[in-house]
């Protein structure tokens, strides 16, 4: 069966700008349901971006975005708040709510969206926090959690309404090995178990290949390639190489933008301009 | 030639910024007070700011209210014994509170302690992503967090004026009647006669109202439109003391000119 039988995301023509420079120009991106799906490229490429443009806190220049047939950038703003329901979004930073425990945080989408129970509350929050292995940690504040921590109980209050997508933004930036090789594991069984459709933005190599089952690599305001792991990792492309090789300089260069080296030495304060 | 287009190039950039974020400023506005309120979510909500931003700022208020006082009565009787009328203390330190010291000082008062507190608590919420992260929970922002802070703002300095007032009188009364001698019974007979509820307190009132609603919307607006960095909060914490401080002052004069300047 062809990855793309069955899609829950189709990009179309998106193309996002801020001021002078495209963040995306005119890409098209399939999002397969019920599999892992790898946004991935150097910093600065606007990774993230597509993801706030998928659930739509920013809007595009033009394209279209479609979500079960629903066109995130033209819904009114009460109607995504409703599309955001099957939506599941895991922040770099957690974005946990500082001022809640973390059971609290946890049930907090069950509160708002729910009628459930106290108890029926209490058993999925707690049934999930021991999915991220944080059971015993429910009464705590977040400024008492490590860096990690933080990241599972973000990730057990982005599965708590059993959303049919799941969005990671950098899920394993600034994570020790245990942790990166704990959230690894936990976002692969999790897609498993659940079933929803995942997609993770990342620059780490090797662990996101380790758990995509199809990768997009954007460049230049442009999906460069896309294919599965393996296919990726057999692309001749001089970008997707250095990129898939960790390579310091290429077509993707290890200097910014700048002047003539030599001239600038030489021009002094007034000659450089600087 | 070119230096002037690029002048007015700035300028009208300028322009088109502040307009944009008067604009901004309006929708937020808007939201805030036509958010439709669910009972059961909404009302602990508005509890809790009531709390960190109308109680806790009673210390200072109550503080700041008794030493105003007790100056005014101070100079007062200082000024009002040459001419033998010093019975008149209470009447002007009444008149001096309600009408102006009040409401002002008040306001001024609590745009630097709750205001800035307000925009801070917004910012770094935006900042930490905890906004973005109730944006893609289903939940809205400016529902769940700016709606219960603006009202929060809004009911409370009125109260907090009034305390301000009584604390005052108090204040007056310790100076006037306890330190100073005036006698009892004139302090509050002149009082009395003087202050006319509707027109003094009522006014006093009104012009607090305003200065909530000023206050508040300033400083939630300045949090959540912040940059998210810990310099754009800075920037922002210190635009809403100074933006609600001139604000508070300006409308102070053409509230005081239109209700007492018999135009």
């Amino acid at each position: 069966m062809d990855f793309f039988d069955d899609i829950i995301i189709d990009i179309k023509q998106l193309t996002f700008s801020r001021g002078d420079r495209y963040i995306c120009k005119n890409i098209d991106i399939r999002i397969p349901r019920g599999k892992v799906t790898a946004i991935m490229g150097p910093s600065g490429t606007g990774k993230t971006t597509l993801l706030k443009l998928i659930g739509g806190q920013l809007k595009p220049d033009s394209g279209s975005i479609l979500l079960d047939g629903d066109d995130i950038p033209r819904l009114s703003r009460s109607e995504l708040f409703d599309v955001r329901e099957k939506m599941g979004m895991l922040f770099q930073s957690g974005a946990l709510f500082t001022d809640m425990t973390v059971f609290e945080n946890v049930a907090f989408p069950l509160r708002v969206h729910t009628k459930l129970p106290q108890d029926m509350i209490r058993d999925i929050v707690l049934m999930k926090l021991q999915a991220v292995g944080l059971r015993g940690a429910a009464e705590l504040m977040p400024s008492e959690l490590s860096g990690g921590m933080g990241r599972r109980v973000a990730l057990a209050r982005a599965i708590v309404l059993d959303p049919a997508l799941v969005m990671y933004d950098e899920p394993f930036t600034g994570q020790d090995p245990i942790a990166m090789g704990v959230l690894v594991n936990l976002i692969k069984k999790l897609n498993q178990a659940l079933g929803h459709t995942s997609i993770i933005v990342s620059h780490d190599i090797k662990e996101t290949l380790s758990i995509a089952d199809y990768i997009y690599i954007i460049a230049d305001a442009d999906v460069i390639a896309h294919g599965t792991p393996e296919e990726l990792q057999q692309n001749d492309s001089e970008q997707v190489r250095q990129f898939m090789c960790g390579l310091p300089d290429g077509p993707v260069p290890f200097h910014f933008p700048a002047n003539d080296y030599e001239t600038q030495l030489m021009g002094g304060v007034d000659g450089s301009g600087n | 030639m070119e230096a002037v287009i690029n002048n007015l190039i700035f300028l009208g950039r300028i322009a088109i910024d502040r307009v944009s974020a008067i604009g901004r400023s309006g929708m937020i506005l808007m939201h805030a007070i036509i958010a439709r309120p669910d009972p059961l979510t909404s009302f602990p909500l508005l509890i809790r700011q009531l709390y960190s931003v109308g109680v806790l700022s009673m210390i200072i208020i109550i503080v700041s209210g008794l030493f105003i006082g007790m100056v005014l009565a101070l100079q007062g009787y200082n000024i009002l014994v040459d001419y033998g009328t010093e019975q008149a203390v209470g009447q002007m330190v009444a008149l001096s509170l309600v009408r102006e010291l009040a409401p002002v000082v008040t306001a001024l008062l609590f745009a630097g302690r709750a205001g800035s507190a307000l925009t801070a608590e917004i910012g770094l919420m935006k900042a930490t992503e905890q906004l973005s992260g109730m944006e893609m929970i289903g939940v809205d922002p400016l529902r769940r967090i700016i709606a219960p802070r603006f009202w929060a703002g809004f009911i409370s300095l009125p109260i907090l004026t009034m305390i301000f007032s009584a604390v005052g009188i108090w204040g007056g009364l310790l100076v006037g009647v306890e330190w100073l001698g005036i006698y009892e019974g004139s302090f509050w007979s002149n009082m009395q006669n003087s202050v006319d509820f509707f027109d003094d307190i009522g006014n006093g009132l009104i012009k607090s109202l305003v200065f909530g609603l000023v206050v508040t919307w300033v400083a939630v607006f300045q949090g959540y439109d912040s940059v998210p960095t810990s310099e754009g909060i800075s920037q922002a914490t210190t635009k809403t003391v100074v933006y609600s401080s001139l604000a508070i002052l300006g409308l102070d004069f053409i509230l005081t000119a239109l209700m007492f300047g018999d135009l």
